[in-house]
């Protein structure tokens, strides 16, 4: 049920370790040909943004534990191209051809760079989904936390707010349902709210007893109160 | 449905992380799939053209015209995108205020999502096991190891940024700052302050 990413509220992890305002945007080089390779691939138009993270978050949990952000990034790139038929184990092993790729003419070039990254990629959508709640109203998260179209798929309700009563803050609009599309069943757009959840809702220790809580949850998370 | 395949492609590259982005960023130029010169480009715009100086501006503007603040705590999307701050990973922007009850602080527990065009790439703690673990179940005791410890009477509201929302915090003026230059007054605005993790600096 549960993925290793899923880490909100888990203890042990230690410290945090702040660094200055004036740390280097990349700390090694190789950190920002990792991000930049995994951007210009996504150019490639084979795969949306919930298709990338769900393919970082099947990496197996002991390799997700010990691997670096950006080997996160880097491996889950891997697994993904194999996974959508732009390359191929051999590709990776260094045994494949160097034909042009069919997929090439797509390339990101440099000129275009700026323009893409400013264009970014919404995910609003129009949507026929029914608003079922109101701002204010109380509601309950589903339990447990899991994908109901896939089992084991991706979803965006964290375990440690599974079954949790908290109340609509906002209605942000009709969203793309990520659960769907990172399994290629569509956008399936629906509303999309904040809702807020007491810290003592979600914690057997809270730190103050006013302090809150809010995470972004699709419609089909909540259950009306 | 392709689950846990336990036979990840990935290995296939060479271990050691440098190499293998190598290694991938070679065979995919091979094929014409990858430019290396747009690949210089995309780092080149997140390490010298986009970061926090951008949310830096969005704030001192917020602190210097009431109309501005009021307009972009209702419609923040469209109030940055008119200052040219649209794009990648700040599609959809929400600013949240700082006030004397209620302090906000922002984490993505699932990922790492983070406001891209306002503040740039995030840095290593925010994309840490530690912090994404943390910051919703103890952001006292996280603030606390930031140097930040708030008064009992000021409540924290975490934002777990678990859509494609992206949250950026709207820190409260610094006392002893009136009549600053705008120029001065983004000086006062870190990173952190943006986050939640921190508070402006206090002029000297």
């Amino acid at each position: 049920m549960t993925r290793v990413h899923d880490m909100g509220g888990r203890f042990g992890d230690g410290r945090v370790t702040p660094e200055g305002e004036d740390a280097p945007v990349f700390a090694e080089d190789w950190h920002g040909r990792a991000l930049a390779v995994t951007l210009a691939a996504g150019f490639l138009g084979q795969w949306n943004i919930d298709v990338s993270r769900h393919a970082r978050e099947k990496l197996s949990p002991k390799d997700y534990a010990r691997f670096s952000y950006y080997e996160k990034w880097i491996s889950g790139l891997a697994d993904l191209l194999v996974e959508k038929g732009v390359l191929t184990a051999e590709d990776l092993s260094g045994q494949g051809a160097n034909d042009p790729h069919p997929l090439a003419s797509r390339v990101l070039k440099a000129e275009s760079v700026s323009a893409a990254l400013a264009k970014g990629g919404p995910a609003d959508r129009p949507s026929n989904e029914p608003v079922l709640f109101e701002v204010g109203q109380s509601v309950r998260t589903l339990h447990p936390a899991a994908n109901r179209l896939v089992n084991g798929g991706h979803t965006r309700l964290p375990i440690y707010a599974a079954g949790a009563e908290g109340w609509i803050l906002r209605l942000h609009g009709t969203h793309v349902l990520p659960d769907s599309n990172a399994h290629g069943l569509g956008e399936a757009p629906e509303p999309l709210y904040a809702v807020v959840f007491a810290a003592s809702e979600l914690w057997a220790d809270p730190e103050h007893p006013q302090d809150e809580v809010v995470l972004d949850l699709w419609q089909s998370y909540l259950e009306p109160l | 449905m392709p689950h846990d395949d336990h036979d990840h492609p990935h290995a296939l590259l060479p271990p050691e992380p440098a190499l293998r982005v190598k290694a991938l960023e070679t065979i995919l130029t091979r094929k014409g799939l990858i430019d290396p010169a747009a690949l210089d480009e995309i780092i080149d715009t997140y390490q010298n053209k986009i970061g926090p100086q951008n949310g830096a501006r969005v704030v001192v503007r917020a602190w210097t015209d009431p109309e501005f603040k009021q307009t972009l705590l209702q419609d923040a999307t469209r109030v940055v995108a008119g200052l040219g701050y649209y794009g990648r990973q700040g599609e959809h922007m929400v600013v949240v205020e700082n006030t004397p009850k209620q302090h906000n602080m922002v984490v993505c527990t699932l990922c790492s999502c983070y406001p891209w065009p306002l503040l740039g790439i995030p840095p290593s703690w925010y994309k840490s096991d530690a912090y994404r673990a943390r910051a919703v179940r103890e952001p006292r005791k996280v603030l606390a190891e930031f140097g930040v410890s708030l008064p009992v009477e000021t409540s924290v509201r975490v934002w777990d940024s678990t859509a494609e929302i992206r949250y950026l915090v709207l820190p409260m003026r610094p006392e002893g700052t009136e009549g600053m230059s705008e120029d001065d007054l983004a000086a006062l605005v870190t990173r952190d302050s943006m986050i939640g993790t921190g508070l402006p600096r206090v002029p000297s």
